[in-house]
């Protein structure tokens, strides 16, 4: 059992990962679901372009990515510079810079199982609310969002497994430092780079493959509740 | 009142509709399935708008083209039934029914919760999901829903078409009642003779796009046209009646209609009330004699008005007889004085036109069978 045991350094980037992990999801959630719906169910000049800059995370290596971050977001970036001088707030080296590369990264599975959810929505539903009285705000929180809540439950899990996993755009964006942004995936990389560190490294290996499980069968079980309940089986 | 003027373009195929009917009472849009039927209801409803025209009720206007006018469908207070119900599947059959009355202002509220549970029976059903209701059930549950906001206009689509036979028997009197018991017009699709004859006061006849009549059902039925989109086994003609009296000791009611007076089994209705007829055109036989020694209770001399060949096809045809009045009609005359005659439809096989060589115009008899004949009673 005395193997199990975590020591302090290997706890902190647990945390950490948990901790930037849910900001992460947290934070995309409201535009992912926006950006989803629009997607699925509006036509504009250019819908093609911004499908793609969606989904480049998916396919760019990581490390483009997070480079892009670092020329964009950085305390002297594009936006990064104008949004210090404005409001203080940098995502340069901090672990709001980690949350911010992992929901880039992971934004695009979000939008995708979103997505798919709200193409799979009866819009003759959305058309009997609207002649029952509802606007379109009102009719998106009644009918739509619930119906597609199984999806965005999957989309959830998906971006924060996503989340937990990522290394290449974060330690290019805001490096490995221990406490702010060395998460589970950095600490076990350090680890490996150690004399003595396999020990350690197994140790969080087996953490992460049990976090990424327990992750995949709770949304599996809660989504397949939920769609009963939404179906009124319950 | 109601006031429809309605063009859209889908591509080759045009929709276009012009119509007013009374601000009570069922009026039924009535076509083949590709006659524009559909596209024209959800247009009112403001589901698809139109290239053209203005759709105004009771001097709301909710939609005016020239003026710019084109309210959403939430703002519409229009209430649409759908062919295939869509309840909301998340929502209990109670939070389906209060969905559309929650955002109606209690002011503008003048059909009541309890009210419409009790006329549609679907008491026992609050409780549960939209999943474990049957197809009647789930559009009774439909039609309340969209009463429940006390709709200045409720549009219905074949709201019985996904029902078997049973399960329409059980729907179709409620249908009757809404417009009866809580004044709701109604504006009802269909292609089914058998719902438009228990149903209707008013039929808008459409055909590929275009509207072809619109009229009283007795009118409309009369019209050759009309035989040919109904079909072999539905066409017939409607007659407006009075039970004149009943003959208990042979076993039959008579009926008064323009033109003469129907013998038909004995039926529930009291003298002088008026009663919807159907007889359809395959229960009329012509004969060129007046035929003695038969069943047949109901004979009439006849004038032959029109004779239309080839339905369909097939070898059958129509010959639309005049019964009533006709000594008084010029030979060949389609024109009928109103009230003293009707215009009944007999479809007969191509031999037998030829062998009996009818032409517009003939004096010849016609035979209806009194058990062949449907009554309704509105």
């Amino acid at each position: 059992m005395e193997f199990f045991k975590l020591t302090p350094l290997e706890l902190e980037a647990l945390k950490l990962s948990l901790w930037i992990s849910g900001w992460a999801v947290l934070a995309s959630l409201g535009p992912g679901i926006l950006v989803a719906w629009v997607l699925a169910r509006k036509q504009f000049p250019g819908k093609a372009l911004v499908d793609g800059l969606v989904h480049l995370p998916l396919v760019v290596p990581p490390v483009v990515t997070g480079y892009m971050l670092l020329l964009l977001m950085g305390k002297r970036g594009l936006i990064g510079g104008w949004l210090f001088e404005m409001t203080g707030i940098t995502f340069a080296f901090n672990w709001k810079g980690a949350a911010l590369a992992s929901a880039v990264m992971a934004f695009p599975l979000l939008v995708r199982a979103v997505r798919l959810s709200i193409e799979a929505v009866d819009q003759g539903l959305e058309q009997a609310a609207k002649t029952l009285g509802a606007g379109p705000v009102d009719l998106f929180f009644t009918v739509t969002l619930p119906l597609i809540f199984p999806g965005i439950l999957t989309g959830i899990i998906l971006a924060f497994a996503r989340s937990l996993s990522e290394f290449g755009a974060t330690i290019t964006f805001v490096s490995n430092i221990p406490g702010e942004t060395r998460t589970l995936p950095l600490a076990l990389f350090s680890l490996t780079q150690m004399p003595d560190g396999e020990a350690g490294a197994m140790r969080l290996c087996i953490i992460s493959i049990i976090v990424a499980l327990i992750a995949l069968t709770t949304s599996e079980i809660l989504a397949k509740r939920m769609e009963r309940r939404i179906k009124g089986e319950v | 009142m109601l006031d429809i003027h309605l063009k859209k373009n889908y591509g080759n195929f045009t929709v276009e509709t012009a119509f007013t009917s009374e601000g009570h009472g069922v009026t039924a849009l009535f076509g083949h399935s590709g006659s524009g039927k559909t596209s024209i209801i959800n247009m009112i409803a403001g589901l698809v708008q139109p290239d053209q025209g203005r759709i105004v009720i009771d001097d709301r206007c909710v939609f005016d083209r020239a003026k710019g006018i084109n309210l959403k469908p939430e703002k519409r207070r229009f209430g649409y039934v759908f062919q295939d119900g869509r309840l909301f599947p998340h929502l209990s059959i109670r939070s389906n029914l209060v969905y559309g009355m929650r955002r109606v202002k209690p002011g503008d509220r003048y059909i009541q919760f309890d009210q419409v549970v009790d006329l549609l029976g679907i008491e026992p059903l609050l409780e549960r999901h939209p999943a474990t209701l049957s197809g009647g059930e789930k559009q009774r549950v439909a039609i309340g829903r969209s009463l429940l906001t006390s709709p200045e206009l409720l549009l219905m689509d074949e709201p019985l078409a996904s029902l078997d036979v049973a399960r329409k028997k059980e729907v179709l009197p409620f249908i009757g009642r809404l417009s009866s018991e809580l004044s709701v017009p109604i504006l009802y699709v269909s292609h089914s003779m058998d719902e438009i004859f228990n149903l209707a006061d008013t039929l808008v006849f459409l055909s590929q796009g275009k509207t072809m009549a619109v009229d009283s059902l007795e009118t409309v039925t009369a019209r050759p046209d009309f035989q040919q989109i109904a079909g072999p086994m539905e066409s017939g003609v409607v007659l407006s009646t009075l039970v004149q009296g009943h003959d208990s000791e042979r076993g039959l009611t008579r009926m008064e209609f323009p033109g003469g007076v129907l013998k038909v089994p004995t039926m529930g209705a009291a003298v002088g009330q008026k009663v919807r007829i159907r007889i359809h055109s395959r229960d009329v036989a012509v004969s060129l004699k007046r035929p003695s020694q038969t069943s047949f209770q109901n004979i009439f001399p006849t004038t032959v008005t029109e004779v239309v060949k080839a339905r369909n096809g097939d070898d059958l045809v129509d010959v639309s007889i005049n019964v009533g009045s006709t000594a008084d009609l010029p030979t060949g005359s389609l024109v009928r004085p109103p009230g003293c005659s009707s215009i009944i439809i007999s479809t007969i096989t191509r031999n037998a036109l030829r062998e009996l060589d009818l032409k517009p115009g003939m004096q010849i008899f016609a035979m209806i069978k009194a058990v062949s004949i449907c009554s309704g009673n509105f």
